[in-house]
């Protein structure tokens, strides 16, 4: 007897998912724990364990298509088992309430709705059609374009918030999701919301940060639409945020590299077989700058600015599809080296995509290096709840003038500072940067 | 300052404007020699005569009329209704006449015209003659509806109706009538479309006008010894609404009650729950509650037609639900 | 008939015909423009009663007389002196009619004038007409209240309660019921405790009276008696004035509940041909004269049009307007 595979919800929050692949093709038997398939999800891209059996017979939301919660994604079955009358009645049952979006499908109802008769041109789920020459239109018809905003039918996966409690949450970068509510049907309100803002690095929203304006025109034959991941349109969200509700302004200086590269070295011939990378230097030093100025290891939120009691450093990280901002907990506390184990075992899960919401949600300041890339300086955007972002040039050789006035060639590097105004004032910033400046310059100072 | 009943505060502000203005006269079944059946007119007539204040046969439609052309022709008719459950004999012409003759007109006519009388439940009378019906009146642009709770603000609020150039519909609480308060001596006037905050808070706006302002008083002294401190707004007219004043209220204590005697279903606070709602949707962490009658006539026996109305004990419980607390006052 | 016209003079009976042709033709017009379309909603037509409206008013001093009617108000307007103009640019809608477009058909006011309004619920002008009377009792004036209605509306509670308040309060006010026979499609027979509604006044203490509406002299020269009358000594009326309307209740009426023949023997006593006919009699007026009256009415009437069609539409802040007094 043949039975749908139901898209599921892969994260506390997730309303619908994409595929991003099928690992098996129909035809191909599945046993219970296999993976089918990845999906990904609002967050982060997760696997899809069969808990059912048998065989693949039918795909019916290929690779890039979105399907929310509880709609079906494929059928399963005996090897040849008829499933027509299955699939008409997934089909009818799609017609009630849609929810899967083709790529192609999507597009065009983006394109021109009134078009209701244009067929996809191309389309991997056109081969699928192939398949079952019977009725191939038909199965396209009636599933109807799904509203994009589909929600799913548990109403367990909602977030009831008040919307004072959203407003409190959204200006606080807290993410409502996380927080408990206390009221009717677990509505988070006003109260929960003070209770979260008292450990803002549980409450988070899902950091991205150091994004930088690129531009993309593939000004070709033909324009290329590129559908909205999740991490996108995460990324969009949070980054247009904060740049439109922070004051952004910038500090800049140029730091002498010579004491960092020789503290660097000094420490690295002292390990064995592996290297402290630059960046846990960086966080190191801009951990040791924020223990002595607790005002920019801040927040703010519309009752009170935060000063979090933990340096929480983000680290932003390029991964495919974006960008990401693992965290090092607690770096105050912390060496250089154990900075450096944790940051490598972090951006590791990054570039695989398994970071968990706690690896990323709720850096009290942010790092973003484009120094590898080769870019001098840059400015970068905050990412809150921090109130302040610092972007590090490339290390290079440069001519500078050395006290007695003679011109000597120098390893030097940009800093900018990318400050909130709410809560950092100019000269905040300035005395957080020249400390910065003044221990990367000459690390002994830390011992102060 | 003088204490006075709220029926003394109307009729002083109903003598002080006849002795102002002689286009100004009273008009009503049982107001000149009876001297009003709620003594509101009390000694007018003697002081007046029969010209300024004249009794009418039982007939609401014909001399509400009758106040609408004489209001068209230049005169200040005050239109007494006996209580305003009558009024309903008249309303196509409050309605059709009264509220839209300057429209209708292209603006060539005022209507320099009150209708009073008491509204809203009173006691034993049963279902056709204990009931609040402000929300009909207050539907109709073109109307002008008032309903005070203390004798200072009916005083002030109703010597203004007199004195405005559009129907004023003045609904008086019926059991309010020998509500005391203080008075000056001095004239004053009190602009239509202003509320006023009876009680300070910071935690909960209440939103009423007439009779329930009083409930909300009550209520909101039993909320403070729980630790809220609810702020309590008197609209004291209804149209014109004075809405920012409820608005600064709620964005600062982020909940609302509304109390209104009337029933809920299309009422004046209903409406208002759609309007904070809608103007302070950031701002509420709870749902706006409204406090009002139940959705029933209004029995005879004393029990059912108290619990039929609202109360402070419904106010506190309201009160309690924007706040997430259990009848206890923990949190729920 | 022709000794009354005779009475009345030709300078008068010249001013009669020629206010009856001038709403005969200006509402012919109004019919059209409502045909093309150019006016909409509902449009009751008076033609056929006009003796009612201009011997009425032209027994009125409207300076310090008043009038009310129902929705079948065009004719009264003109009557009162609002212009042709104002009147047809109101029909358009637009924002030089006498409403600023805001009233319509039924709604034709004109507090300079006197006109204080068309009203469109049946009866509903009654007991306000009954107030403006009431002013000029308090204030002490000599001028008379005209309170038009029909038929349809005498059996209304208003109409009972205003004639006992204007009885109590001995208010110069005549109340006229236009008995055009049919209040909407109903013959007034089928609905009426009585046909003659001038004994309705006696249940009020107050004098009733029928009249021949289809002759204007009589029309006149009634009313212009019983003004008089209540000028110096104030007291209310009740007066039936017998008419027919040939056209249906409304635009949209085909009138089929009564037939040709009643429609024709009425056309056969049309109020204006029969007025006119005396008139030639008594030598007040000529074929050539009566021609050129009617063809500079027709201009008249053509000029409103044009005017109404040239006037701007109303602004679309006039929606919210005249609500409230400006404060």
């Amino acid at each position: 007897m043949a039975e749908k595979i139901l898209m599921i919800a892969l994260s506390p929050t997730m309303e619908q998912g994409t595929i991003i692949t099928w690992n098996k093709k129909v035809g191909d038997t599945i046993s219970s724990g296999d993976i089918i398939c990845e999906v990904e999800t609002d967050k982060a891209s997760m696997e899809y364990e069969s808990i059912q059996e048998g065989t693949l017979l039918k795909i019916l939301v290929d690779e890039g298509g979105q399907a929310v919660v509880g709609r079906t994604i494929a059928v399963i079955g005996k090897k040849d088992e008829d499933i027509s009358g299955l699939l008409e009645q997934i089909a009818s049952e799609e017609k009630e309430k849609p929810g899967t979006d083709t790529p192609e499908e999507k597009t065009k109802q983006e394109k021109n709705a009134a078009e209701e008769d244009e067929k996809p041109k191309t389309s991997s789920g056109g081969d699928k059609k192939a398949d079952e020459p019977d009725k191939p239109q038909a199965s396209q018809k009636d599933v109807p374009p799904p509203p994009s905003d589909s929600r799913p039918e548990d109403p367990e996966e909602r977030v009831y918030a008040s919307p004072l409690a959203r407003e409190m949450a959204r200006q606080a970068g807290l993410d409502i999701v996380k927080i408990p509510g206390s009221g009717p049907r677990g509505r988070v309100v006003q109260r929960d919301v003070k209770e979260a803002l008292k450990r803002p690095g549980e409450y988070s929203q899902a950091l991205v940060a150091g994004a930088h304006a690129s531009a993309v025109s593939g000004q070709t034959e033909e324009d290329r639409r590129i559908p909205i991941s999740g991490i996108r349109r995460t990324i969009a969200q949070r980054l247009a945020a904060s740049k439109f509700s922070a004051p952004h302004f910038y500090l800049k200086v140029n730091v002498r590299g010579e004491g960092l590269v020789r503290a660097r070295r000094s420490l690295n011939e002292t390990l064995k077989d592996t290297k402290v990378s630059v960046n846990a230097f960086l966080i190191k030093f801009a951990a040791e700058a924020l223990a002595r100025h607790r005002n920019i290891n801040a927040g703010w939120t519309d009752e009170a600015i935060i000063e979090f009691s933990s340096i929480d450093i983000g680290l932003a990280v390029s991964v495919p599809g974006g960008l990401i901002t693992p965290i090092v907990r607690n770096c105050g506390v912390k060496g250089v080296k154990a900075i450096d184990d944790e940051l490598s075992a972090l951006i590791e899960k990054a570039k695989n995509g398994s970071l968990k919401p706690g690896d990323y949600s709720g850096a009290t300041f942010t790092i973003s290096n484009l120094g590898s890339f080769g870019i001098d300086e840059f400015t970068a955007i905050i990412n809150p709840p921090g109130s302040a972002i610092l972007a590090v040039g490339a290390l290079k050789a440069e001519p500078a003038a050395a006290p007695d006035g003679s011109v000597q060639v120098v390893q030097q590097m940009a800093l900018t500072l990318s400050c909130d105004h709410r809560v950092i004032d100019g000269a905040a910033g300035a005395e957080f940067l020249n400390t910065l400046k003044r221990f990367m310059e000459d690390p002994v100072q830390i011992l102060f | 300052m003088a204490v006075i009943t709220m029926r003394e505060a109307l009729r002083q502000a109903m003598d002080e404007e006849m002795a102002r203005d002689p286009s100004v006269f009273l008009m009503g079944e049982e107001v000149a020699q009876y001297n009003g059946a709620y003594k509101v007119s009390q000694g007018l007539w003697e002081k007046y005569g029969d010209k300024r204040v004249i009794d009418t046969p039982i007939t609401e439609e014909g001399f509400a009329g009758m106040g609408i052309g004489a209001a068209m022709a230049g005169l200040r008719p005050i239109v007494e209704m006996m209580t305003f459950n009558f009024s309903l004999m008249a309303f196509d012409q409050i309605i059709n006449n009264a509220a839209k003759q300057r429209y209708m007109s292209g603006g060539q006519f005022s209507l320099p015209l009150v209708i009073r009388g008491p509204n809203g439940p009173a006691e034993y009378l049963g279902a056709q003659h204990s009931q609040a019906l402000q929300s009909l009146f207050a539907h109709v642009p073109g109307l002008k509806v008032v309903s005070p709770s203390t004798p200072y603000d009916a005083k002030g609020l109703l010597k203004t109706s007199i004195r405005d150039n559009d129907p004023v519909i003045f609904m008086e609480g019926e059991l309010s009538y020998a509500w005391k308060g203080e008075v000056p001596e001095e004239e004053y006037l009190i602009p239509l479309g202003k509320g006023d905050i009876k009680r300070k808070g910071s935690d909960v706006t209440l939103v009423s006008f007439s009779k329930p302002v009083r409930y909300c008083l009550e209520a909101a002294e039993q909320l403070a010894s729980q630790g809220i401190e609810a702020e309590v707004i008197d609209l004291r007219s209804i149209r014109p609404l004075d809405e920012e004043l409820v608005y600064a209220s709620v964005r600062k204590t982020n909940r609302c009650v509304v109390v209104d005697e009337a029933w809920p279903f299309a009422s004046v606070g209903s409406h208002i729950g759609w309007l904070v709602s809608s103007q302070c949707f950031d701002h509420l962490d709870a749902p706006v509650e409204l406090v009002s009658s139940e959705d029933v006539p209004m029995p005879y026996n004393h029990s059912l037609e108290l619990a039929a109305q609202p109360s402070a004990d419904k106010i506190v419980r309201a009160v309690q639900k924007v706040c997430y607390l259990d009848p206890d006052g923990k949190e729920a | 008939m022709n000794g009354r016209v005779k009475k009345l003079g030709k300078k008068l009976a010249t001013k009669l015909l020629h206010d009856m042709v001038l709403m005969r033709r200006f509402e012919e017009k109004a019919g059209q423009m409502y045909g093309l379309k150019k006016i909409g909603g509902f449009c009751h037509l008076y033609i056929g009663q006009e003796a009612s409206a201009a011997g009425s008013i032209g027994a009125l001093d409207m300076k310090k007389d008043y009038i009310l009617g129902a929705y079948r108000d065009h004719a009264y307007a003109l009557a009162a002196g609002m212009t042709p103009r104002e009147i047809m640019a109101e029909l358009y809608g637009k924002a030089t009619g006498c409403s600023k477009g805001k009233g319509g058909s039924m709604h034709m006011y004109s507090n300079e004038k006197h006109m204080f309004g068309g009203n469109g619920i049946v009866g509903g002008q009654i007991p306000v007409a009954t107030g403006v009377a009431l002013k000029i009792r308090y204030m002490e004036e000599d001028g008379v209240v005209i309170c038009y209605f029909g038929d349809g509306a005498i059996h209304q509670g208003a109409f009972h309660e205003s004639l006992n308040l204007a009885s109590i309060h001995k208010l110069p006010i005549i109340y006229v019921c236009e008995n055009n026979q049919y209040g909407m499609g109903t013959d007034f027979r089928r609905v009426s405790s009585v046909d003659d509604f001038s004994i309705m006044a006696a249940s009020y203490g107050m004098e009733g009276l029928q009249v021949n509406g289809m002759d204007v002299g009589e029309v006149y020269e009634t009313f212009s008696r019983t003004v008089d009358e209540i000028r110096h000594n104030p007291s209310p009326k009740l007066f039936e004035v017998k008419t027919y309307r040939y056209r249906g209740h409304s635009m949209s009426d085909p009138a089929k509940y009564r037939t040709k023949e009643e429609l024709e023997g009425y056309k056969n006593q049309d109020p204006i041909l029969i007025f006119l006919e005396a008139m030639k009699k008594e030598d007040f007026i000529t074929d050539s004269a009566y021609e050129k009256m009617d063809k500079d009415i027709k201009e008249i009437c053509e000029d409103a049009v044009a005017f109404a069609e040239d006037s701007p539409q109303p602004a679309l802040d006039e929606l919210y307007t005249d609500v409230f007094a400006q404060v």
